[in-house]
């Protein structure tokens, strides 16, 4: 865990005080819509279809006990007893009133969660594996190179009003759980020849309406050049990104129209001007960061403990150990994923009694840590495999024990036309109605891991593009209908997937998916043959044949 | 429009010629780029302040052999969303040097004020009266930051690393 000092507390109370006087002069009508959006966008606010919307930072996905609880506190005061997590390490509340944001906010802050950058053409939030600190094979924790990066970009006084958006990613495992190829900056923390620390540095990726994977710009950065490097590319971006067309105003499309020979020779050139600056990072002020991160203080356990073997004994708990808990860099410990993906419910959705119940799970179970990945899952980091029966238990009684991570009922979904006013068509009743066709976990099992992405428009908040399957909503006549593409993977093997052909009306979504299901379970090598990897060595023709012969 | 400088609303002495209209060989002038790089010679002929309107989206190259003669660079926000006159700002102020004044104009509001005084700026045209009234108290909103700039003001980190070293000392 990360604590934050008096001087984070300070700059986090005093934007709650500034945002509270731009709501001010917005209610007095001294700021108009025009000139707010921009202000509010930066606090995490949008106005949604139905009412305005709240984005909380989960800055690399860490939380403690009290910070969750203080969501569920204000999911329960200010909003309608339900929070929404997002697929970029964000808390969503969806129905809180105007006047009541400062409040909110206030609150939060309390506990050093904010909602900075959540939104707004500045760099946003830093994401990272939700695993980090306990992911085994790990080269270090990233989180100290988030929060590094958190800091540096929080009320850049440059980099506030870019182009566009901006999102950065890292990891330090060989599986990505951050997505890094698909952002605008993605940091692979590796060892280069020498055994030196630093950073591959990829740029221009991102999805949207026109996606494209990372390019890489550099292979090795160091560790106390990593900042200035950022600058280097936010600097190039800020003064040549496309501000003319907001659909080509991403860092994407200007690697893109420069080719990433030019754009990272420009970013070069900015780079030696400037690399030997204040930003230069020395080994006291990293230490200083990571000093701050505090660790579990963990027991010597056995691996293979005698609770755990006796509830083996059990096909439920058998069943949910195999799909949700995964191996810890310590012995006899393990990360517990908690699926927010219960049949028939919104992907995501947690209610404000259930995140007050992780709290206290985490505080039992799991040193007080819980952690938010993109999946839209929750995990417990640090816990004893001792323990894990009796949390499975009291997981399965809050509904948050489904065994389905990573499998076909694992779903992505944005919130698409039943809340955000951009989208075109509905995801989330397609995510329920999928959920129940394949409810059944041996099926389920049999078919593997499969990723199901969903996005109500071009948007791309579900990330359809890098989906096993991925469903884009998009409107005809008036009539919602649905592009599907296969084959996508948002990994450290990420590819963009391929359309399989006409756009299907909204009834026949799920028949459509089972259809590639069936395909799929028909078509694959080996049991053990994923389907993205079915995709992969055959095509989309055999799937396209399946769906589309009989339509 | 109300001109902000050293903290308080002052008379701008300055003229903003236009584009199409010559350079007026008296009193202090705001003179557009185009019009300024026609003859930067006509620069040395005038016996009183100069200064630029510079563009954001125009290479700062063009302008980096005059900085020196100039009294006033004046940096163009169209609107307060398009931020590339901040890149600019850092880059004459931690790059080439430029110790003149950095002026702001176009959609400066009082939400923007802090990050343009990072970035180096030091006088602005606002374009809310309120706004350039609410000026010091605005200013004054954060005493937090996090990144270092050519403002000088200790960073978030630094200070930490002092509080550190004070508390060792003790």
């Amino acid at each position: 865990m990360y604590a934050y000092d008096e001087i984070d507390r300070t700059l986090v109370n005093e934007r709650v005080a500034e945002f509270r006087d731009q709501v001010k002069r917005r209610l007095s009508g001294e700021l108009t819509e025009d000139e707010f959006k921009m202000l509010r966008l930066m606090n995490g606010v949008y106005l949604q279809l139905h009412a305005y919307m709240l984005r909380v930072a989960i800055p690399y996905g860490t939380l403690s006990s009290p910070q969750m609880r203080k969501l569920a506190h204000v999911a329960r005061r200010y909003d309608r007893g339900y929070g929404h997590f997002t697929t970029r390490q964000n808390i969503q509340f969806n129905w809180i009133k105007l006047a009541d944001l400062p409040d909110a906010l206030e609150e939060l802050a309390s506990v050093g969660i904010h909602a900075m950058q959540t939104s707004g053409n500045c760099v946003r939030n830093v994401t990272t594996d939700q695993w980090a600190g306990v992911a085994p094979g790990e080269v270090e924790d990233p989180r100290i190179w988030a929060e590094t990066l958190r800091q540096y970009s929080t009320m850049h006084p440059e980099f506030t009003y870019l182009p566009r958006k901006f999102k950065i990613a890292i990891t330090a495992a060989d599986h990505d759980r951050a997505a890094i190829r698909v952002h605008d900056i993605g940091l692979r923390i590796h060892r280069n020849e020498a055994g030196e620390t630093g950073f591959e540095v990829l740029v221009g990726g991102g999805l949207g309406r026109t996606p494209f994977i990372g390019k890489v710009i550099k292979p090795f950065v160091a560790g106390r050049d990593i900042l200035s490097y950022v600058e280097a590319i936010l600097r190039v971006y800020n003064q040549y990104g496309r501000r003319d067309n907001i659909y080509k105003a991403r860092i994407k499309i200007l690697v893109h129209e420069l080719g990433i020979e030019k754009f990272s020779a420009e970013v070069e050139e900015e780079w030696q001007a400037m690399r030997h600056s204040a930003l230069e990072l020395d080994d006291e002020v990293v230490a200083d960061i990571r000093s701050r991160f505090s660790y579990p203080d963990y027991e010597k356990l056995p691996d293979a403990p005698d609770e755990l073997l006796a509830a083996s004994a059990d096909p439920h708990f058998e069943r949910w150990l195999k799909n949700s808990v995964a191996p810890h860099q310590r012995p006899g410990y393990a990360i517990v994923t908690l699926s927010l993906k219960p049949v028939g419910a919104p992907p995501g959705d947690a209610t404000a009694d259930q995140l007050d119940a992780v709290a206290d799970l985490a505080e039992k179970y799991s040193f007080g840590e819980i952690r938010v990945g993109h999946e839209q899952n929750l995990a417990l980091p640090n816990v004893a495999k001792r323990d894990l029966p009796a949390l499975w238990r009291q997981l399965d009684k809050l509904g948050l024990a489904t065994p389905n991570v990573n499998l076909i009922t694992d779903i992505i979904a944005c919130p698409g036309l039943d809340y955000c006013s951009l989208a075109n068509a509905r995801a989330i009743p397609i995510a329920q109605e999928l959920t129940r066709r394949f409810a059944n976990h041996d099926i389920a099992e049999m078919i593997g891991r499969l990723h199901i992405n969903i996005s109500g428009c071009i948007n791309a908040c579900g990330h359809h593009h890098v989906g096993h399957i991925g469903i884009l909503g998009v409107e005809k006549n008036n009539e919602e209908f649905y592009q599907i593409t296969i084959g996508g993977r948002a990994d450290e093997g990420a590819v963009v997937g391929t359309l399989i052909g006409p756009a299907v009306p909204y009834d026949d979504v799920a028949n459509v998916i089972e259809d590639i299901v069936e395909a799929y379970l028909a078509l694959r090598a080996r049991p053990d043959e994923l389907f993205y990897q079915t995709v992969e060595r055959l095509g989309v023709e055999p799937f396209k044949e399946r769906v589309y012969a009989t339509r | 429009m109300p001109l902000v400088k050293k903290g308080a609303i002052v008379a701008d002495s300055f003229v903003h010629v236009a584009d199409d209209s010559a350079l007026p060989v008296e009193g202090a002038a705001l003179i557009p780029a185009t019009r300024f790089l026609e003859d930067p010679g006509g620069l040395a002929a005038r016996n009183a302040p100069t200064g630029v309107i510079w563009p954001n989206n125009r290479d700062l190259d063009e302008l980096v052999p005059y900085l020196e003669k100039l009294a006033v660079v004046a940096l163009v926000f169209p609107t307060f969303r398009d931020g590339r006159a901040y890149s600019q700002a850092r880059l004459l102020r931690e790059r080439y040097g430029y110790k003149g004044e950095l002026r702001a104009i176009g959609q400066v509001l009082r939400d923007q004020f802090v990050l343009m005084l990072r970035a180096g700026f030091d006088a602005f045209e606002v374009k809310k009266e309120a706004d350039a009234e609410a000026f010091a108290a605005t200013v004054k909103r954060y005493t937090v930051f996090y990144q270092p700039t050519g403002d000088g003001r200790v960073t978030a980190l630094h200070r930490r690393m002092q509080a550190r070293h004070a508390a060792n000392v003790q």
